[in-house]
């Protein structure tokens, strides 16, 4: 008995590491969705941006973790931004599929532009952190789990202070809930919306860097898996709604590694889509969507 | 203070404005009257910079209005309340009217026009930590008033403030109207409501199918034959 749960326990803290990971991933797609509707394919890749950005600040430029981290989600944010100017921007007034296609082709454009950068080979993170682990009551806390749930934390609390209290996650707010009534409170939508790429692309590249110290290594296809299981965290909390992209990402990771924990991790892919699709069905509007009936 | 000369507005093909003209002086109360699809509410977008005019000028206290984007206009003084209210029913009703003060800097004198709000709109006070989505259809037509405040503009364009509204309410938006009017807002008034909007009205346009067709002081549009027959009921 005390077995089982001594390993409960050990499946829910790693549970909760990668899904934390998802989570930082889940809110970039659910913000972007939230102020253009759009989902953009390309944030998975992002995130691989991030992790080799963060790869080359430690092992090339021998930087410790903290500016490590904060590089990459720096340099994401801006790429963040360039992609929305260059990419999505001329097609704001387009149809929507036309955006869609055009966020796959820019998916495609940074997974093989990254290869000829940084060839398709495999790389190693340097061993970023000690390898202490920590043995509470039988269950193990690798120092790195700890560091990366915390930054999770840190990061998630930050941008609710952000979106909650900053006049430019008031004006975030405000154009997702209504573009025209914004602009017509002196909010410009322009800045709001690369705002909202920076934060949720700067997001990413630190998911980035997590996903390279917790999988140790990186390649430039790497985003895909990663930016589709984030997308599924944030279709089931409700897309657009960031409290539910936070709990979205923690629910998926939970459920892989219980279902890994079971020993069928063959599985897991598939029952986190099998949850999707029941919570689709039963509330379609994802766990914390609403159906806000405006009054007349 | 606002002038419109020969103004054109499309919507893709269709021809929404056909030129129309007409000015708001200081601290007037005009209205614009006129059936569904009159043009009534693309004026105002037009005013706001929400949409661009194709064609005519538009200025406001001299200065060229026709090319600047939403929030300059704003910032020149000119705030919409917005037709179907378009409060951010997602926010308190302290956060939309914040939203409202947007583009200003000053805490002390936003904090005053807050004050100022929840007296004309005693009923925002009492609800103001409330989503604005669970308010009643008067209560956001009174916070879509005070977010216009708290721009602190010199003219307030009102796209049917009446709609949809217990007649008792009516007559309350309307006497706020005055009262705003009164402490110094110049107001331009869109409604389908004619009667009441002529009542407080002191000038008044008649616009049919995107074009001015009438125009003048508003007591003798109340008064005219034509306007009687097709806004006021005969
Ligand atoms: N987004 C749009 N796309 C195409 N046509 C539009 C659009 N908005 C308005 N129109 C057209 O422009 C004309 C004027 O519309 P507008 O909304 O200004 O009328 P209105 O006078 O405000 O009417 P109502 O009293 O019903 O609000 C109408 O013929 C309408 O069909
Ligand atoms: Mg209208």
């Amino acid at each position: 008995m005390g077995h089982i749960l001594q390993q409960f326990s050990q499946q829910a803290v790693n549970g909760l590491s990668l899904g934390s990971i998802y989570a930082l991933i889940a809110l970039g797609y659910t913000m972007v969705y939230g102020i253009v509707k759009l989902i953009n394919f390309a944030h998975g890749d992002v995130m691989m941006v991030g992790a080799y950005l963060g790869w080359i600040a430690t092992t090339q430029l021998h930087w410790s973790f903290l500016p490590a981290l904060f590089f990459a989600m720096v340099v994401s944010a801006i790429l963040g931004m360039l992609i929305e100017r260059i990419a999505y921007k001329p097609l704001r007034n387009a149809s929507r599929i036309a955006a869609l296609i055009t966020a796959i082709g820019v998916s495609l454009f940074l997974e093989y532009g990254g290869m000829l950068l940084v060839t398709a080979q495999v790389q190693t993170y340097p061993p970023v952190f000690p390898e202490t682990v920590y043995n509470v009551a039988g269950i193990m806390f690798k120092y790195g789990d700890v560091v990366m749930l915390v930054t999770s934390v840190v990061l998630m609390f930050l941008l609710h202070f952000t979106v909650q209290y900053t006049k430019v996650g008031k004006s975030m707010r405000a154009v997702s809930f209504d573009k025209d009534a914004a602009l017509l409170m002196g909010v410009n939508v322009n800045n709001t919306i690369s705002a909202t790429f920076a934060i949720g692309s700067a997001l990413a590249g630190a998911a980035g860097v997590l996903m390279g110290v917790y999988f140790n290594t990186i390649d430039p296809l790497m985003g895909i898996i990663p930016g589709l299981k984030a997308f599924v965290a944030a279709v089931l909390g409700g897309i657009g709604i960031i409290p539910g992209a936070m709990v979205g990402g923690l629910v998926l990771g939970l459920t892989e590694a219980f279902v890994s924990g079971l020993g069928a991790s063959t599985w897991r892919d598939a029952v986190a889509f099998l949850i999707l699709i029941l919570v689709l069905i039963i509330k379609p509007t994802g766990l914390f969507g609403k159906n806000v009936r405006e009054k007349v | 203070m606002l002038v419109l000369e020969d103004v054109h507005v499309y919507y893709g093909a269709i021809h929404a404005l056909k030129g129309i003209s007409f000015q708001v002086n200081q601290g007037e109360i005009v209205t614009l009257i006129g059936s569904n699809g009159a043009g009534k509410s693309t004026s105002l977008k037009t005013i706001s910079g929400l949409l661009r005019p194709k064609q005519g000028k538009m200025t406001f206290n001299g200065e060229d209005l026709g090319s600047i984007p939403p929030q300059n206009v704003v910032a020149k003084g000119i705030s919409q309340v917005p037709e179907g209210r378009r409060v951010f029913a997602n926010m308190t009703v302290m956060e939309n009217l914040d939203m409202g003060a947007f583009l200003r800097k000053d805490k002390s004198g936003i904090k005053k026009d807050v004050e100022r709000v929840f007296e004309l709109f005693p009923r925002l006070k009492e609800r103001k930590s409330q989503v604005a989505g669970t308010l009643s259809g008067g209560e956001q037509q009174m916070l879509a008033m005070g977010r216009a405040l708290m721009s602190k503009p010199q003219l307030m364009l009102l796209d049917e403030p009446s709609m949809g509204l217990a007649p008792i309410l009516v007559k309350q938006i309307f006497d706020i109207i005055k009262e705003i009017n009164a402490q110094g807002t110049t107001i331009l008034l869109v409604e389908q409501n004619a009667h009441m909007a002529l009542s407080v009205a002191n000038r008044a346009y008649v616009l049919e199918t995107g074009k001015i067709v009438l125009g003048g002081e508003a007591k003798e549009l109340a008064a005219s034959e034509e306007v009687r027959k097709a806004y006021l009921g005969g």
